[in-house]
């Protein structure tokens, strides 16, 4: 593998970048693998990784039916941030976000991980009570944050409306200065690269149509490009997850919904962190290239078509002229949608399943990209061992009958 | 001095000359430019600096596709950026600035560092920038400043907006000969048409045409279709308007500029309107945008479309040049040499890629004594800041090899075109799969996905009279499907004279004598600084979905989202990877066609109608004894009236003190009430809640709880028996809208077998709360028709009765847990019926109240505010109110299975308990988490948090609310609440019932 440094960019600019190897091979398919992961998101390119760094599993192919993070991983707003309320979600994302402040060395891949941190704004009392439950739950758990009062946001954040006579002011806001965003497509190639680098094979057009199994335990995958024998299947297919599981007649605790993003022409710098509001509805930060990235709301309805409804758009839209009155002139370049895999309780499914052989990993809905590198970790370690990591147990998918869930939604609710 | 101006021609109006500035200078123009127009007839050949490496930009294009005219408009709070100069109407005194280049556009620092280019492919930012760790902050600081093009304004914007919700049979997309075609047949069935076009003048490609049309010249011809189609009353013309997004069930976005070309904001009225339209059919007649050709140093200002040096030639009277080279691999292309010909301007050369073109139009040309160079490409340009000379050489007869030698020909503008592209977005948009056509050497629209058919341009069809017949057709189809006419063309094409083309070369990329990575730059996206060689060193590393290509090179991420450079890319790339244009495939288009105003897509709904305010009948009343507010819901509550210049603190006190030992009222009308009727509404509010309804008797309340399926609280209040069939449930305040959808969510797709209707009445009515030990005493003054008595009307009843004269219904339900009546009176009737129990309160001193007050006269007697001491993890059990969970019913009720989960069931589950502080007037932060060990090192094991905590003035301590791992067994026992601020402060565990404990004093 190539080594990137500025050093060896000067090299190859001597040869006028001819001579760079490939990022990632494209092989052809084996016969079988030790283990198979579907789904060539970020999650399961990172899983993959984890599975030959860790635990030196390298007979892995992901397959992917269209190409590598092309998913909701190429859609997604990207933050990050691990100030989650309860602790079983604070301890996973708080992972994922130690994680993240290594990725870019230890893959060699500047995945851009940007820590100009992420406000989450208050406009009520309750807003207030919640803010301050869950800053003082971080605190105690050992995740940065604190609250702060209306002027402080204002310096943090100069064009946000902090006027008592919004119509729902700011009355204060959780900081969790360590969070941020990253550079989605940079995280799925990177891991893909790493992947690669230690043997994983990497399918792409490659779209699982079903699942054999032989005794009631998995024997490999069917696809367009033919049999794919597996010892072990593990699904990251995010919103295909409930499409998934159908194939051996499981069925999960998953809507599946179109969420939407948009962006604006790129500006020059003028909002340096992150801001989320959570009542008014809005979540805005500016990308390197100078957009504006704003995060939408989920459609009311269920639906695999990467598209949402217009309506949405028009009230995202609204609430972030009402959060930035000075953005109202500012013009909308492009829209798209996601399909997010949403639980009842708003945290993923980590799991087992009760057919040998066959896990996932899914879920995560409108905010699972921050959790990229801890999800993949903790899954390749259920996936080698065969057994929950104990940051994955909470996460079964026995906590819908056992009713053991972990509600997010209550007061840390924020959607990405 | 427009230097550039022609003397004659054009659809500008010479009489009106505009003055405007561009970087601070002054230039003139005329009426019906547009800047790009103008700045042209100025000879100003510098508008901008390229993104990554500082090269010098002209303009290329005449429209939505041009990618270096990005400029910023005004100053302050009306200023614009990143428009569009090509799509900018001149007005006197627009001010324009470039929106790249440090220190100007003419000279700029990055430029001169031209060689450093070599050390930015693509993707090198993912290469490098990783060590020392750091650092990636700063580096990505100065990545920032160098990013963006424009300025956002500062301050908030004045203008406004608004919306149209449309409905039409036929939306006819483009007013160019199809889209003109495919109105006027749809609008003759009687179907209602819209027809809009972004342009200022609808005609399209007719408004620089100098062909005929029948016996007209195209020009005269149009003004007569519009002249007709404006006077029909069952068509609406857009002009200015982009159809910017095409979603599902037929809704198109619409957006207008009102009054864009008059000024930066509207004198009056809004500056921009959506039309959302929902059509029945729609015909897309989008047109085609001109695709130039990839050679080295084509970025060069001077190289421009072909299409749209006539463009300017032919409607704004502005040749950008004085001697032109045309490039083409097409007959369509020597039109514009015609057209420069004729302009009086010299043309050096056709240079054709074709080995051996001969249409008649290449005959023409010859005809004019132009040279034709045939099987030559241009493969470089000689000039930094303009044009200076063509390098031409010539090329193997499939055009992607150099045969022989190189000639300089000296010109300073080349017109290129590698042929047209169908403007597919809107198709594609619905998600349509484009299709690659090999005649058109373009993708045209996929099979439709909804109620649409392209025509035109739009699909490939690209001559005059085809493009009629074509929308014509379209039209009729259209109309048919929509319910009107019988589907027959009634329009007779008009002959049009338009000469036998011959076929087109496919040709993308000119090859250069050196490869694509060690050529001067060949630019694919000029806004991005995409080149072949960057994308050919994609597919080299691996990247070779046409998606990954678009992400790695950024290639199609500007403001003009890859309208000229995509299918170029993608050649470029099917050639690196050795495989077809439909392996290739293409990237996705989303909306918006070309951007869309913020303020325009929120419309009315921001500012004060961001959410609506709601108000009680009382709010006034509230507004003039001084309230202060909170926002519950979309309501306004008084928080607390504040006397003189007291504290938050001392009112609430005081408050609290009236209640408990005389008399309070609080305005209670925004407690949602949902009117309940039915012959099976008691069955269904006793499935909803957890305690049955079924013997609830007329004239009685009774409180409940309602789960959500997993067994968890979702909201609480009292409901009451109005008659027979006939309930009224109140609810939170926030909650309301909520528990609506939630009743009606359950009767329509569960239990439709129930007849049971819902109808919200919260605002109906207003309620007036009295509670203290001298309600009875308040209300008696006002009341005189109901027996008042503690025998004769109880607590949990409820009565009709008149209270000052009003017809009313009083609640004898209580949340202080004093003597409570509710009296509920319609809205009406509000401020009349709050008045009279304030002026016969007075003797009794009686206190108006706000929420604060509520909250803590509620805590001090233990009751749970749903959503602030309950946050969708506890149960009823949880909360210590097993007492309203019906055990012994014999029916179900949601959220009953999940109660018996083992999670739900286990014990040590977070409870409900109170807290007293061991130091009774520190009152613990609401949200505090509570740890068993105070010097357990992080991360500590929380036991549960306060969620709930005041002062309370009637006990003379703090009190808390909150929920503890098995609390309800833990009492007395002393916690710990570690604050942000360094404090630790200690509680014990006690009853959350602090005040009143037998529930006395409500009951008298
Ligand atoms: C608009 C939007 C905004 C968001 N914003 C944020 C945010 O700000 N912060 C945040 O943390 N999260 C955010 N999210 C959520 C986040 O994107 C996802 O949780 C995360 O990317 C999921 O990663 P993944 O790898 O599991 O899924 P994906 O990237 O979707 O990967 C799943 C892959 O499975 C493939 N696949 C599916 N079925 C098959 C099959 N049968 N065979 C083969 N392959 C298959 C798909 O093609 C896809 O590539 C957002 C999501 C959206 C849509």
């Amino acid at each position: 593998m190539d080594k990137y440094s500025l050093f060896n960019l000067f090299n190859h600019a001597r040869n006028y970048h001819e001579n760079w190897q490939r990022a990632w091979r494209n092989p052809t398919p084996k016969k079988v693998y030790d283990v198979v992961i579907v789904g060539g998101g970020a999650h399961g390119l990172a899983t993959a990784y984890y599975l030959a760094k860790v635990h030196g599993i390298t007979n892995v192919a992901v397959v992917e039916k269209g190409y590598l993070g092309g998913g909701n991983t190429a859609r997604n707003t990207t933050i990050i941030r691990s100030n989650y309320l309860w602790d079983e979600a604070a301890q996973l994302y708080e992972f994922a976000l130690k994680l993240w402040e290594d990725m870019s060395q230890d893959l060699n891949f500047n995945v851009m991980f940007s820590q100009r941190g992420v406000l989450n704004l208050g406009h009520s009392l309750q807003d207030m009570r919640d803010i301050e439950r869950r800053v003082n739950a971080n605190r105690l758990n050992g995740i940065d944050g604190e609250v702060l009062q209306t002027n402080e946001i204002q310096d943090l954040v100069p064009l946000l409306n902090c006027s008592p006579d919004a119509r729902y002011p700011v009355l204060g806001a959780s900081w969790q200065p360590r969070g941020g965003t990253a550079r989605h497509d940079a995280v799925a190639w990177g891991y893909a690269r790493a992947a690669d680098a230690m043997g994983v094979d990497l399918l792409q057009q490659t779209e699982v149509t079903g699942i054999r199994r032989s005794n009631g335990e998995v024997v490999g995958v069917e696809t367009n490009n033919g049999f794919i024998g597996a010892r072990k299947v593990a699904c990251v297919t995010a919103g295909n997850s409930g499409v998934m599981a159908a194939m051996v007649g499981l069925r999960l605790p998953i809507e599946s919904r179109p969420l939407q993003a948009l962006v604006s022409e790129p500006l020059k710098p003028c909002l340096d962190t992150v801001v989320m509001s959570n009542a008014v509805h809005g979540y805005i930060s500016q990308s390197d290239k100078g957009d504006l990235v704003v995060g939408a709301g989920v459609d009311a309805y269920n639906g695999y078509g990467q598209r949402g409804s217009f309506n949405v758009i028009e009230h995202t839209v609204q609430a972030i002229c009402e959060l930035f009155p000075a953005f109202s002139r500012v013009r909308m370049n492009r829209q798209w949608g996601g399909i997010v895999d949403t639980c009842p309780d708003a945290c993923p499914i980590v799991s087992k399943t009760s057919v040998k052989g066959l896990y996932f990993n899914c879920g995560w809905g409108t905010g699972g990209f921050k959790s990229t590198p801890g999800s993949g970790y903790v899954f390749a370690h259920t996936v080698a061992n065969d057994n929950p990591h104990p940051m994955a147990a909470p996460f079964n998918i026995d906590r819908f009958s056992s009713g053991a869930l972990i509600d997010e939604h209550g007061a840390a609710g924020v959607a990405h | 001095m427009q230097r550039n101006r022609l003397a004659t021609g054009g659809r500008i109006d010479r009489q009106q000359s505009v003055s405007f500035t561009f970087n601070g200078k002054t230039y003139q123009g005329f009426k019906g430019d547009t800047l790009a127009s103008a700045l042209l007839a100025n000879g100003v050949d510098v508008v901008a600096r390229s993104f990554k490496y500082g090269r010098p930009r002209g303009i290329v294009g005449h429209g939505a596709e041009e990618p270096n005219a990005i400029f910023q408009l005004g100053k302050g709070a009306e200023t614009v950026p990143n428009l569009r100069a090509t799509q900018v109407e001149l007005y006197e005194g627009l001010d324009a600035y470039s929106t790249s280049g440090w220190p100007s556009v003419d000279f700029d620092v990055m430029g001169s560092l031209g060689a450093l280019g070599r050390l930015m492919p693509p993707g090198f930012y993912y290469k490098t920038f990783m060590r020392p760790k750091k650092l990636w902050m700063t580096y990505e600081h100065f990545i920032r400043k160098a990013a963006g093009l424009g300025k956002a304004p500062l301050e908030a914007d004045p203008d406004t907006y608004d919306k149209l919700n449309q409905h039409c049979d036929v939306l006819v997309v483009g007013a160019g000969p199809a889209g003109i075609a495919a109105a006027r047949e749809a609008a003759s069935t009687g179907a209602r048409v819209i027809i809009a076009d972004e342009q200022n003048e609808m005609g399209g490609s007719l408004l620089a045409s100098t062909h005929s049309i029948g016996d007209q010249l195209a020009a005269t011809w149009l003004v007569e279709q519009l002249a007709e189609l404006s006077a029909l009353d069952n068509v609406l013309l857009l002009p200015r308007s982009t159809v910017f997004g095409y979603y599902d069930h037929n809704f198109l976005a619409v957006l207008e500029r009102r009054t864009d070309h008059l000024g930066l904001t509207a004198d009056k009225g809004s500056r921009q309107r959506m039309h959302r339209v929902r059509a029945k059919q729609v015909v897309l007649a989008t047109g085609a945008i001109e695709r130039p050709l990839v050679f080295a140093n084509n970025d060069v200002p001077g190289v421009m479309l072909a299409s749209s040096v006539s463009t300017y030639v032919n409607r704004y009277g502005v040749a950008p040049g004085t001697a032109l080279v045309v490039f083409t691999t097409n007959d369509k292309a020597y039109q514009t040499a015609i057209d420069w010909h004729q302009s009086g301007r010299i043309v050096k050369a056709v240079v054709d890629s074709r080995p051996a073109p001969c249409g008649a139009i290449v005959k023409a040309v010859q005809a004019l004594g132009i040279a034709v160079i045939t099987g030559s490409g241009v493969i470089d340009v000689v000039g930094k800041k303009r044009v200076q000379a063509a390098k031409i050489a010539a090329l193997s007869d499939d055009g992607q090899e150099i045969r022989g030698e190189i000639q300089t020909l000296e010109c300073d503008l080349i017109a290129s075109s590698g042929g047209w592209s169908p403007a597919i977005h809107l198709s594609s948009h619905t998600g349509a799969k484009p299709r690659w056509n090999d005649s058109v050497v373009g993708f045209v629209p996929g099979e439709s996905m909804q109620q649409e058919r392209s025509a035109g341009a739009g699909k490939g069809t690209f001559s005059t009279a085809a493009c009629l017949y074509e929308g014509a057709s379209a039209g009729v189809e259209a109309a048919k499907l929509a319910g009107f006419g019988d589907g027959l063309v009634s329009f007779v094409t008009p002959s049009t004279q338009e000469l036998p083309e011959e076929a087109q070369q496919a040709l993308f990329l000119v090859p250069h004598t050196k490869t694509s990575s060690r050529a001067p730059a060949q630019f694919v996206d000029y806004q991005l600084d995409v080149t072949a060689a960057g994308i050919e060193l994609a597919a080299r590393e691996g990247y070779e979905s046409v998606e990954h290509v678009k992400r790695y090179t950024a290639m199609g991420f500007g403001t003009d989202q890859g309208k000229l450079g995509n299918i170029n890319g993608m050649a470029i790339l099917s050639k690196a990877l050795g495989q077809s244009m439909p392996e290739t495939g293409t990237t996705i288009f989303r909306p918006s066609y070309t951007p869309s105003t913020f303020g325009a897509i929120a419309g009315r709904d921001v500012r004060a109608l961001f959410d609506p305010e709601r108000y009680t009948a009382t709010h006034r009343w509230h507004e003039s004894k001084g309230a202060a507010w909170e926002d519950v819901g979309q309501w306004k509550r008084p928080w607390y009236f504040p006397r003189g210049s007291e504290s938050i603190h001392d009112a609430v006190n005081r408050e609290c003190l009236a209640v408990r030992n005389s008399v309070g009222i609080l305005d209670a009308s925004t407690l949602g009430k949902i009117d309940i009727q039915g012959p099976d509404a008691a069955e269904f509010i006793t499935r909803i809640y957890t305690n049955s309804y079924l013997k609830l008797a007329a004239g009685k309340c009774r409180y409940g709880v309602m789960l959500k399926e997993d067994g968890m609280i979702f909201d609480d209040g009292v409901t009451a028996c109005l008659g027979e069939n006939h309930y009224l449930m109140f609810t939170t305040t926030g909650g309301a809208a909520g528990v609506l959808a939630w009743l009606e969510l359950w009767v329509q797709t569960e239990w439709p077998e129930l007849q049971v209707y819902f109808t919200s009445v919260t605002d109906h009515w207003t309620t007036a709360t009295v509670t203290g030990p001298n309600a009875r005493k308040v209300i008696a003054k006002v009341c005189e028709d109901v027996d008042l008595s503690a025998e004769a009307f109880k607590f949990m009843d409820w009565r009709d009765g008149t209270v000052a004269g009003v017809k009313a219904r009083i609640f004898r339900i209580s949340f202080t847990g004093e003597l409570s009546y509710e009296v509920n009176v319609p809205a009406h009737y509000g401020r009349h019926i709050w008045e009279a129990l304030v002026s016969a309160g007075e003797e009794f001193d009686i206190t108006p109240y706000g929420t604060e007050t509520m909250h803590v006269l509620r805590a001090e007697k233990g009751f749970i505010i749903a959503g602030q001491d309950t946050d969708g993890s506890v149960t009823p059990a949880d909360m210590n109110m097993n007492w309203v969970v019906g055990k012994t019913k014999t029916f179900s009720f949601l959220g009953k299975r999940s109660l018996a989960r083992s999670d739900s069931a286990r014990e040590n589950r977070k409870q409900l308990v109170g807290l007293k502080t061991l130091e009774p007037s520190t009152v613990l932060p609401e949200g505090a988490q509570i740890v068993n060990d105070p010097n357990e090192p992080i991360p500590m094991a929380m036991q549960g948090h306060v969620t709930s905590s005041y002062f309370s003035a009637n006990l003379n301590h703090s009190i808390a609310m909150a929920v503890v791992k098995g609390g309800l067994t833990r009492m007395g026992e002393v916690v710990y609440c570690p604050l942000a601020d360094g404090r630790t402060v200690a509680a014990e565990i006690v009853s959350s019932v602090f005040y009143d404990p037998k529930g006395e004093r409500q009951n008298v």
